[in-house]
């Protein structure tokens, strides 16, 4: 068991890292030949800091289209950031003293699957989201509300041995394998999160590094200052007559 | 008056249930083989079409940012599903936004990832096949690339962006539109979107010099081809003959004149709209817009000044550097290029033009932010001018302006309805059910506050909105340009005026 889960992990932690860092080098070499930030866009490169720092932390751009989506998607992504910084008690020894304090955080859970679940109600009940929805935009936010109730249950009704489950990922990260706690809830929630990783690459999940890159919030709007030429079309450029 | 439904306004603004296929009958013409291959691409559609598409389709991919980026982070919140002036009037569920995109989208998941190469029942990737170009043609065709989606977007996905690889790929397959690609031929071949040659150019600004001459008794030139002037005019042609815009340009005109500035428009150069734009396509968009920096050049101007219009001005502003630039054989003092709502106000604000605005109190003004300026450009040197800059000069020569609702102007304007290659008549009804949100708006100001005209700063607004506003009630002659307002206003040196009251009212906003 012991030896499955970790190679289950090794596996889908390779293809995790590797598949996103593929990915971003692609968003990041493909070039942007032409200048399209959403106007007004800011005139400097601070301004664009401050643009893309209001749409990551406060998800401006939600905020103005619509109340109900913004409200569960922010509940869920910092309920879940939230739980995913209390998460490095499982990995780090001596647990840092801010992690400790930031103990009643263990509370973000709630707030991630009421944000899920609204989510997931208004993908089935709202005629235009359901219209757009393929199946595995529903079954991704099914597999992070699986994640997030056998995550809480264990926080707040489990009796899991926490000490075990601890020198299990320690082993891992350090190749001192230590016996699997088996426990179901904890084979679930680690099998969940396997997966999770596992399609993170291949699917919508990469909308979490792609909107660094999206042209049309974090370029400068300085069209007429700057000339702005991608490779391919400096190659168009040498073509002009005048 | 057509052969289909008027959209009812919406007494309150409910958003549409999406239906299936409502618009799935309108689609414009197809271009002749002729206009396809002046623009470089097949006249027919060839034999391997599909490969050829979905090798443009990865060609895209890797050359531009934005498509690539979208095809893989839409998360299909929603957001934008109500967004779309089209899917507002017409109920159709592909014209929202994110469904229109998903059109593509399947496509690109199908033969690109590795989700919908072996799921694809996962994610609703599918072949490509004859009716997936057919439902590309019609839903492509009934996006005006106004980016008002992309506002919303927590991401900033820009349905423009797909609409317009997608209608590259078209091209590309010889399924080219007619409206786009035939006036993109003649603005290339001729100089103006019109295909109006030189002569026929210099007759309309004589007739119109005399126009000038018979109502204010001043000699106003409007000049062709000056060498040596300082600065180089490009307006769209529509301003040469269309209603309300020809008004526009005899603004211009005045307000150079009461410069005293040296001006000229240019034969070679007289067009500002670019249809490069709507079909996508890099080569064709630079171009034409290599035929302003040739004139520039011949002409030897210093300063580069641009009518009013909206896609024109997004190309001009956004993208003519980057494509014909550097411009650093103009004047360095002023931008390239700059706005002629730029060039007005700052006469307005040093106090240079002598305005009646009271000439203009039989109307109530409104205006209509057009989405490429809104969205894709700006005016001034603070983001966001491209809002102040217009009103300030409508309030500079008008007592009474008032702004339509908030939730339908500035950032987040509805387009006209006719923008993005779509103002043609062959898809009417697409033009009238899209211009649903903004004539709701002008309903309410005008039962509200009793507003009686709509100041447009772009050609296309300007036509589509003549063309469409008797639809719902309102007289083609509700539709105004700034400089028309400005024109009213202004009282040259030696001019005869009708005006009782004293010129110096001027500071009445
Ligand atoms: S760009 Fe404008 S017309 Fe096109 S989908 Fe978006 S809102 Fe609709
Ligand atoms: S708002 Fe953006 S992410 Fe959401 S469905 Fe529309 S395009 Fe996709």
């Amino acid at each position: 068991m012991t030896f499955i889960i970790a190679g289950f992990y090794y596996i889908a932690f390779i293809i995790f890292v590797g598949g996103v860092l593929l990915k971003i080098k692609q968003y990041w070499t493909t070039p942007a030949p032409i200048k399209i930030p959403t106007t007004p866009a800011p005139t400097t490169r601070l301004g664009v800091l401050y643009r893309m720092g209001k749409e990551i932390i406060v998800f401006e751009s939600l905020f103005k289209s619509n109340k109900w989506i913004w409200i569960f998607g922010w509940l869920f992504h910092f309920g879940m950031f939230a739980v995913l910084f209390r998460h490095l008690r499982y990995f780090l020894d001596p647990v840092p003293v801010i992690v400790v304090m930031m103990q009643p955080l263990k509370y973000a859970a709630f707030a991630m699957l009421i944000g899920l679940s609204g989510l997931l109600f208004r993908r089935i009940f709202v005629a235009r989201i359901r219209y757009i929805s393929d199946p595995s935009d529903i079954l991704m936010l099914i597999l992070m509300l699986g994640i997030g109730i056998s995550g809480t249950m264990m926080t707040f009704f489990g009796n899991v041995d926490i000490v075990a489950t601890k020198s299990f990922f320690i082993g891992i990260l350090t190749f001192n394998f230590q016996p699997f706690p088996t426990h179901p809830m904890l084979l679930i929630h680690l099998i969940l999160v396997a997966v999770l990783m596992l399609i993170f690459p291949f699917s919508k999940l990469l909308h979490a590094p792609g909107i660094f890159f999206s042209p049309t919030r974090n370029q400068v709007d300085n069209a007429r200052e700057k000339r702005h030429i991608a490779p391919w079309a400096a190659k168009l450029d040498k073509t002009r007559s005048v | 008056m057509a052969d289909f439904d008027i959209p009812a306004y919406r007494t309150i603004k409910i958003i549409p249930k999406p239906v299936e296929g409502t618009m799935a009958h309108v689609k414009p013409y197809f271009a002749k083989p002729e206009h396809q291959e002046a623009l470089g691409f097949p006249g027919e559609k060839p034999e391997n079409w599909k490969q050829i598409a979905i090798d443009k389709l990865g060609e895209i991919v890797k050359k531009y940012k934005s498509v690539a980026l979208f095809m893989d982070i839409c998360v299909k919140c929603g957001s934008c599903t109500d967004k779309c002036h089209y899917y507002i009037g017409t109920s159709d569920a592909k014209n929202m936004p994110v469904a229109r995109q998903d059109l593509l989208r399947k496509v690109y998941r199908r033969y690109f990832t590795f989700a919908g190469k072996y799921f694809p029942w996962l994610v609703g990737a599918v072949d490509l096949t004859e009716e997936i170009i057919d439902e590309w043609y019609v839903y492509y065709h009934q996006c005006s690339q106004c980016r008002r989606c992309s506002v919303f977007c927590p991401y900033g996905i820009d349905t423009a962006e797909i609409s317009m690889a997608a209608r590259e790929i078209l091209d590309a397959i010889g399924i080219g539109q007619k409206y786009c690609n035939e006036i993109l031929g003649k603005a290339q071949k001729i100089g103006n979107n019109l295909g109006l040659p030189g002569p026929a150019l210099e007759n309309t600004l004589e007739g119109l010099e005399e126009d000038i001459e018979d109502e204010t008794g001043v000699v106003v030139k409007m000049p062709l081809d000056v060498k040596g002037a300082d600065i180089l005019l490009v307006t769209p042609s529509a301003d040469f003959f269309a209603e309300p815009h020809i008004d526009g340009l005899i603004g211009y005109a005045k307000v150079f004149h009461a410069a005293g500035a040296s001006w000229t428009m240019s034969t070679y150069a007289s067009e500002a709209g670019n249809f490069g734009m709507f079909i996508g396509n890099y080569a064709n968009t630079q171009k034409l817009t290599m035929r302003i920096r040739k004139a520039a050049l011949d002409l030897g101007v210093k300063r580069l000044v641009f009518g009013e219009c909206g896609h024109a001005w997004r190309v001009a502003y956004s993208f003519m550097n980057t494509m014909a630039g550097p411009f650093d054989f103009l004047d360095p003092k002023y931008p390239v290029p700059e706005h002629i709502c730029e060039y007005t106000n700052n006469l307005i604000e040093a106090g240079k033009l002598n305005l009646d605005p009271s000439l203009n109190d039989d109307m109530v003004l409104t205006f209509h932010d057009s989405c490429n300026i809104a969205r894709g450009s700006r005016m001034g040197k603070k983001a966001g001018g491209q809002f102040e800059i217009p009103r300030a000069v409508i309030k500079a020569v008008c007592n009474n302006y008032v702004d339509m609702p908030h939730d339908t102007i500035k950032e987040v304007t509805f387009c006209c309805g006719g923008g993005g290659g779509l103002l043609t008549d062959d898809i009417m009804e697409v033009r009238v059910k899209g211009a649903l949100p903004r004539m709701e708006a002008l309903d309410e100001v005008t039962r509200e506050h009793g507003v009686t005209h709509m100041a447009a700063i772009c050609a296309i607004c300007k036509s589509q909105f003549t063309k469409v506003i008797p639809y719902y009630g309102f007289s083609m002659d509700q539709i105004v340009s700034i400089h028309q307002l400005v024109s009213n206003a202004i009282i040259l040196d030696g001019q005869q005026t009708e005006s009782t009251t004293e010129p110096d009212k001027k500071s009445a906003d």
